[in-house]
């Protein structure tokens, strides 16, 4: 195992970690701002994925499908947000159960309006090759995914901490009372974390799909990784999804490739460790 | 109802249980024997969640040790193929007790979500676990366990397959129901109402939780050798996130904090997923609904619908607090 | 004179009237063979399940819901390529729909997860798919009531092998999923490989279903000849698109299951030049098989793979069975041995059974080539034939008692000496 062994697989954690982050960040922050245990992330992701084929479809541009994909599911985490979450108040078990039932309910609509079927998403042809580096082959496509997933990243914190609304969102995260107190609309602000969550899972759908393939099922594989991603880097803390969403994928990766049996041992223990050290992950804020 | 009364018409409904259901097909005979295990799952989960306050999204992690172990055992050892079962039913509880014991260290800290979440990575390396580690568990085949145990009774009957459950179904109520009643089981419920107040009265809380957490593990360990038996393969699909949640699901349906709830849950949900899903296609429908709805409309399960529905007659004009669901701990 | 009239005309009378009424009472009721089908119609083989479905039905509805005589009742189930919820679905079908037999399962571990059942319930189980080398070698005698139509997984991997060594390759890296199918298909490869003078010098097992190959391809050994690939649903389009994106110029061999001929018309051209062995290929130049794929085709819209083959194929040999018992279900048992005694000609050629119920078929080796076959009007990728092995059986050239001693190939058997 020589030198490009290493660089190929760091490139490849570091891609699978562009992913996880885009699917990742949303749940960090909803669970930051609004303590949500949110289990139908992995349903959104799907969704995203689902809708993005849809325009695919009808319009033939992959490009379209991005925003109309993110829209369309950030219209439906709103909705659930609304009218199903916030009458249940802050209640773990409650959320757990209602997300999880919604997730049964998205998976079968999922396949009565998709059908069953395993489909791929085509990159559009500019990203299907290979650039050459030295040695390594880069797949453009896992270039294109980190490079989405850095821009994606710095906007969300720029909005975060540059914009009013930002600050608002913060002030909620650190303490909503407060917040309320000083004149901030946390249900809004709740309603547009909600929604804002959803659609990063979608964007992740639609990158994601295109490089993992959309099928059913595909939403609970990915739902544990999206948690490992919070739980390790931290709830309500973009800084901390994308950090985690780094080691997840690089975890995953080195984990397959050099230790096949322990794989996913390799991802969840370090879990285990980091929350039973720090309950809130690596950067969480409480 | 007093005390005796519920004793009274759960042993009744029970008796009825028994003697209807041989007389009914082999599939439903199946179908009950298949519920009747995930409710010895859902006692343990309700042990926890209904009597401690504590949400476990993890049971089947115990679950699936207790599966594997009985698996193995069987299929490379040729163990607890005989009057050694016993030994193996032992042994499973042990497993999962020790399991939870070494896994409660790290989750008895946390509590509400983050107990939530910590259980469920807990759970999710056990899956790691039985879907990578080839040698030991077959990995994403699983193992076939294609014989039934066979001390001095044909198991081979389903019948008299469904009756060895029940016994186990039975005599875990009973020993739950007395642990419940014991002082140790009044404890729990007290930490579960106001952790603080016992904490200053000097009860050692973490260990009431520990230990609780260790005993729901045993229980899980042992609804997982009945299920190798009765399920006949076990696979990383028994340990899965889902069976996990659905055990959660199934106390909540049926009324946490009844140690029967779960045994009504486990057939509502057993019989939407494999006695529905055979006849309708989009019977997600109604599973999905039946999670969504109880949330809302039945926080105490369909065991408090009597109580709530005296409540909301009692109290038609007052606008009523919701009735507490057994809260968790935040 | 008078009563002998009488009793003769009553006789004849009575003749008569018995002839009329045996030609109004209407032939003894049509038999109904009840079947059940189990595959996974959802879930990530999908479009496995549902190419198996079409096959069958394919050929149900060209003989008007009939076989061999009987009326057939089929009962679809959905399995969802879980061995659990397939082994639900048969005990259901068994007890509940009361069916004469099940057919289906696609995994290795389906096959094995459903055989015991077939024994537990004295039921005929017919396995139109799953391919586990055992169910038909060494666990044979715990499976009276198993009979297999389609193959075993090593069976065409032994031609494989020899065809491998002929090319002159003389060192394998060999990638597949992670579970008794991809062992199977492993083991029969690399026995007859190594047997010819190859070696085996890397084995890689990802995950059954995994699709991203990025931790997998950068450690395939350089100086390999050429790359041995087993995969099997969405894996199979992903693999050879990534190998290549990475790179990797190896020429792949394979196992039949990665190159599915009803994905080929939606893969890129990276696929030309891959080779694999199966005993089908919707490529194959007979008039039987053209009027088998156009027909599915203007049907369903796809070329078949071999599942839909499979199965349209074991319709026939029930077709064929029942009809030599008088429209009539004789029983697990005796309708096997029935079975054993066809030979039958399908779309993939001459089939007949061994003594131990799987069957004897040519295994084709195909190469993905652009052209254009059965009337097209513009070329697209086909599993074209380049050679045909006739009449292999699953223990190809090995003494079969010798063959059945050693152990069910396995990720361990056989070993590989020559693997770092």
């Amino acid at each position: 195992m020589n030198a490009q062994f290493w660089l190929i697989q760091i490139f490849n954690g570091i891609s699978y970690g562009a992913l996880l982050f885009l699917v990742g960040s949303g749940l960090s922050l909803i669970f930051g701002v609004m303590r949500i245990v949110n289990l139908s992330h992995g349903s959104y992701f799907l969704l995203g994925a689902y809708v993005a084929l849809s325009v695919i479809w009808t319009t033939g541009s992959w490009l379209l499908a991005i925003p109309v994909a993110a829209l369309a599911v950030a219209l439906i985490g709103l909705v659930m947000e609304r009218v199903f979450l916030r009458p249940l108040g802050f209640d773990p078990l409650r959320q757990v159960l209602l997300t999880v039932g919604f997730a049964f309910l998205f998976q079968q609509a999922s396949l009565d309006i998709w059908g069953g079927n395993n489909m791929e998403i085509e990159a559009p042809a500019a990203l299907s090759h290979s650039i050459v580096v030295g040695h390594l082959y880069l797949p453009l496509y896992r270039i294109f995914m980190i490079a989405m997933a850095l821009v994606i990243g710095i906007a969300t914190w720029v909005a975060m901490e540059k914009t009013r609304m930002g600050a608002a969102v913060r002030a909620t995260v650190d303490d909503a009372q407060m917040a309320r107190g000083v004149g901030i609309d946390t249900n809004r602000i709740s309603m547009f974390i909600f929604a804002l969550g959803a659609a990063l899972a979608a964007l992740g759908g639609v990158i994601g799909g295109t490089f993992l393939g959309v099928y059913p099922g595909l939403d609970f594989e990915i739902l544990p990784l999206a948690f490992a991603v919070v739980i390790i880097g931290g709830m309500g803390s973009l800084g901390g999804a994308a950090i985690g969403a780094m080691l997840v994928g690089l975890a995953d990766n080195f984990g397959k490739a050099l230790f096949p049996e322990l794989a996913y041992f390799t991802l969840y223990a370090p879990m285990v460790l980091i929350l039973a050290v720090k309950p809130t992950g690596l950067f969480g804020r409480e | 109802m007093s005390e005796k009364a519920k004793i009274l018409t759960v042993a009744v409904v029970l008796l009825a249980f028994a003697w209807v259901v041989p007389h009914t097909t082999s599939f439903v005979v199946l179908l009950a024997t298949r519920a009747l295990v995930f409710a010895i799952l859902a006692m343990s989960v309700d042990l926890l969640l209904g009597f401690t306050g504590l949400a476990s999204m993890g049971q089947a992690a115990y679950f699936g040790i207790g599966a594997y172990l009985t698996a193995i055992l069987a299929t490379k050892y040729h163990f607890g193929l005989g009057w050694d079962f016993w030994l193996v039913v032992l042994f499973a509880m042990l497993l999962g007790a020790a399991t939870a014991a070494f896994f409660g260290l790290f989750a008895i800290r946390a509590t509400g979500v983050y107990f939530l979440m910590i259980t469920l990575a807990l759970g999710q390396c056990v899956w790691g676990l039985a879907y990578r580690w080839n040698s030991l568990t077959g990995g994403d085949n699983g193992i076939n366990v294609t014989v039934r145990p066979n001390f001095g009774i044909d198991l081979t009957n389903q019948r008299t397959f469904f009756f060895m459950i029940l016994g186990f179904f039975i005599v875990t109520l009973l020993s739950l129901y007395v642990l419940v009643r014991s002082p140790f089981g009044r404890s729990l419920e007290g930490i579960r109402e106001r952790e603080l107040r016992m904490s200053i009265l000097g009860y050692n809380v973490w260990l009431h939780k520990y230990i609780a957490f260790i005993i729901a593990g045993a229980v899980a360990g042992l609804s997982g050798v009945l299920w190798a038996h009765t399920n006949g393969l076990v696979s990383p699909e028994t340990v899965v996130l889902t069976t996990s949640v659905d055990a959660l699901l199934m106390v909540v349906l049926g009324g946490a904090g009844t140690l029967v709830g779960g045994a009504i849950g486990a057939a509502i949900v057993f019989g939407l997923r494999e006695y529905l899903s055979t006849i309708v296609p989009w019977w997600q429908y109604v599973l999905g609904g039946v999670y969504v709805l109880t949330i809302f409309y039945l926080p105490t399960g369909l065991m408090g619908l009597p109580a709530r529905l005296r409540q909301w007659r009692a109290s038609r004009t007052n606008s009523t607090d919701r009735p507490a669901l057994a809260p968790v701990r935040s | 004179m008078t009563r002998k009239i009488t009793t003769r005309a009553g006789f004849v009378a009575m003749g008569a009237a018995l002839a009329l009424a045996a030609g109004l009472v209407p032939a003894a009721a049509q038999q109904q063979l009840n079947i059940g089908f189990i595959a996974p119609t959802t879930g990530f083989l999908s479009q496995t399940g549902q190419d198996m479905v079409h096959g069958f039905q394919m050929y149900l509805n060209d003989h008007n819901g009939m076989l061999g005589g009987a009326k057939v009742n089929l009962i679809i189930e959905d399995s969802q390529a879980k061995p659990d919820l397939a082994v639900t679905k048969a005990r259901q079908l068994v007890l509940d729909d009361h069916v004469d037999m099940f057919i289906g399962g696609v995994l290795a571990s389906e096959g094995y997860a459903l055989a015991p059942v077939s024994t537990e319930l004295k039921t005929l189980y017919i396995s139109s798919i799953a391919a586990a080398d055992d169910l038909t070698q060494r666990q044979l005698d715990k499976y009276p009531y198993f009979i297999r139509t389609t193959w075993a997984s090593s069976q065409p991997n032994h031609p494989l092998g020899q065809w491998a060594c002929d090319q002159g390759y003389k060192k394998v890296v060999t990638i597949a999923a992670d579970y008794a199918f991809g062992y199977e298909s492993v083991g029969g490869f690399q026995q007859s490989f190594e047997d010819c003078g190859g070696k085996v010098i890397q084995k890689i097992w990802p995950p059954l279903g995994n699709k991203d190959f990025g931790p997998y391809i950068p450690s395939i050994k350089s100086d390999a000849d050429a790359i041995y690939s087993l995969m099997v649903g969405p894996m199979s389009p992903q693999f050879p698109k990534q190998l290549r994106d990475a790179g990797v110029k190896l020429p792949i061999i394979a196992g039949g299951t990665s190159y599915d001929d009803y994905n080929l018309p939606f893969d890129s051209d990276v696929v030309v030049g891959d080779v694999s062995a199966l005993m089908y290929s919707a490529a194959i130049q007979t008039p039987k098989n053209e009027a088998f794929v156009k027909e599915f085709r203007s049907k369903y819209n796809e070329v078949p793979g071999y599942y839909a083959e499979a199965n349209y194929t074991t319709a026939q040999m029930i077709d064929e069975a029942m009809a030599k018992n008088g429209g009539k279900f004789p029983g697990a048992e005796a309708f096997i041995k029935t079975m054993l005694g066809l030979k039958i000609d399908s779309a993939r050629g001459p089939v007949a059974f061994d003594d131990m119920r799987n069957p004897v078929e040519n295994i084709y080796i195909r190469k993905v080539d652009k052209v254009t076959l059965f009337g097209d009007d513009k070329p697209a990728l086909w599993n074209t034939v380049i050679k045909t092995y006739p009449n292999v059986s699953q223990f190809w050239t090995y003494d079969k008692a010798k063959y059945l001693q050693q152990p069910v190939y396995s990720r361990d058997f056989p070993a590989c000496p020559n693997c770092e």
